[in-house]
């Protein structure tokens, strides 16, 4: 495995959309459930051992080649709303297109014939993790991070919080993102064995409701 | 030092087409803590009360309810009172496990009063649905962190329902000290002591999904990745959570 290329995929300016969600952060700023750095890295926790460890879980099941019908199947079946399931698979569309051009591969080209509309991110991401040459140690990680960097970002612009402070939230972060990846990847090896059922399946009640309130919005900045 | 071990208590329900226009319920049986009584029914549709007949459950206790409802049948489920979790002399973890299952042509409401995780009290619930193609399901599940003014317990409660064999939804909530962090933050419940859901589970949904909506900032209805809806919902308390699961359920029961 090559390190560098984990660096590509993990990349903030790898060309795959992310930039365009908030993952919640938006909603909860304008219900005043986030108001600086404080509640931002409450916001980001919370995230990263719900819907942060499901992700990681499916990326690192995907990586490690698991059916990626089933893996979107439990990823629907673990995103109630349907507004986060649309911004998934848009998600996923988008990783799709970067990652085949990026590292081109049988596996991928199959995913993407599967699911014409995209599917789920972390499976995407798990298969590019895969064509990568990287392994799910590395898919897990990836969207760990994910799971907080997208909503620390987004709050910069929302909030106008100092940047500084936001990236702190994420280092402080750190530690329990990398426990997050671990649990992960034991959960994506007992899939192996023990079939889709043993894949983690944590919520966050305001984020599943939140996402459903920023779909309902007029007018807002990030797509989700 | 002997360890009390705890308390097994099983509960069994099958509710069967009387072939009659009336559902009989050949198995009815609970043991210990747990106790079934039928109560007048309506029409088709048989009821049974769960009536705690101790408190529980306590630190190291396994309850489990199982109920199948086969094809033609009509049940609805109820409870005579909150369960509360509670600590027990084990320090061990207590667990309460629920099987359904609804065939073909079945309905099951399974409309449970809340469970309560009282302060110290370690308790991880499973719920398992399983529905035939045609069957119907509406269930409900309440959690109340703390009776009132009462911090909480360690509540983990895991959700599945399948549909046709397939799952539709698999969620884990886990709540309280030693939840993982963030569990009452603004991504999780912000402060609110009470969250519930509200599966509902209909043929016609395959064909004409629910639209999904939100009922104010709190709560939401959205329909599922198959024949199914759900209303999640996070409360100050039990009552106003109460209130507004009712409020959805009848805006979802209007649309028969």
């Amino acid at each position: 495995m090559s390190r560098a290329a984990l660096l590509v995929l993990a990349d903030g300016r790898f060309p795959a959309g992310g930039h365009a969600h908030s993952g919640g952060a938006e909603q909860a700023v304008k219900a005043g459930r986030i108001t600086g750095a404080a509640s931002l890295e409450d916001f980001c926790r919370g995230r990263l051992h719900t819907t942060g460890l499901v992700a990681a879980s499916l990326a690192a099941a995907a990586a490690l080649g698991v059916d990626a019908v089933a893996l979107d199947e439990a990823a629907d079946a673990r995103t109630p709303s349907p507004a986060l399931r649309v911004a998934a698979r848009k998600l996923g569309r988008q990783l799709m297109r970067a990652a085949r051009a990026t590292w081109p591969s049988a596996e991928l080209d199959d995913l993407a014939r599967r699911f014409p509309k995209g599917a789920h991110q972390p499976v995407v991401l798990g298969v590019a993790a895969r064509a990568a040459g990287l392994g799910a140690v590395d898919a897990a990680h990836c969207a760990a991070y994910e799971s907080v960097s997208g909503p620390a970002s987004a709050t910069v612009r929302l909030l106008s919080l100092d940047p500084f402070e936001a990236t702190a939230v994420l280092a402080r972060l750190a530690p329990e993102s990398d426990r997050v990846a671990d649990r992960a990847v034991e959960a994506a090896r007992r899939v192996v064995d023990g079939g889709i059922d043993e894949l983690p399946a944590g919520s966050a009640p305001l984020l599943e409701i939140g996402a459903e309130v920023h779909a309902a919005w007029a007018v807002r900045l990030f797509a989700s | 030092m002997t360890v009390a071990a705890g308390v097994r208590a099983l509960a069994r329900i099958v509710a069967r087409d009387d072939g009659r226009g009336g559902t009989s319920l050949p198995v009815l049986e609970g043991d210990g803590p747990l106790a079934l009584r039928r109560t007048r029914g309506s029409g088709a549709e048989a009821r049974v009360v769960l009536v705690g007949a101790m408190s529980g459950p306590l630190g190291g206790d396994h309850f489990t309810v199982e109920a199948d409802v086969e094809a033609g049948a009509r049940l609805r489920v109820g409870s005579a009172a909150a369960t509360i979790a509670l600590p027990g002399q084990s320090k061990s973890e207590a667990r309460y496990d629920v099987r359904l299952t609804v065939a073909d042509g079945g309905e099951l409401h399974w409309l449970p009063e809340q469970l309560i995780s009282a302060r110290g009290s370690d308790l991880y619930v499973t719920t398992r649905v399983d529905v035939g193609a045609a069957g119907r399901l509406v269930l409900r599940e309440e959690q109340v962190l703390g009776r009132v003014g009462e911090e909480p317990g360690r509540l983990s409660s895991r959700i599945r329902v399948g549909v046709a064999g397939r799952v539709v939804l698999d969620q884990e909530l886990a709540c309280g000290p030693g939840a993982p962090g963030g569990w009452d933050g603004p991504a999780g419940l912000g402060g609110h002591r009470a969250v519930g859901q509200l599966v509902v589970v209909r043929p016609e949904f395959a064909e004409a999904p629910v639209a999904a909506r939100v009922l104010g900032e709190n709560a939401a209805v959205v329909p599922l990745a198959g024949p199914a809806a759900l209303v999640s919902a996070v409360a100050a308390d039990a009552l106003r959570l109460r209130r507004q699961l009712d409020e959805a359920l009848a805006a979802l029961e209007s649309l028969d």
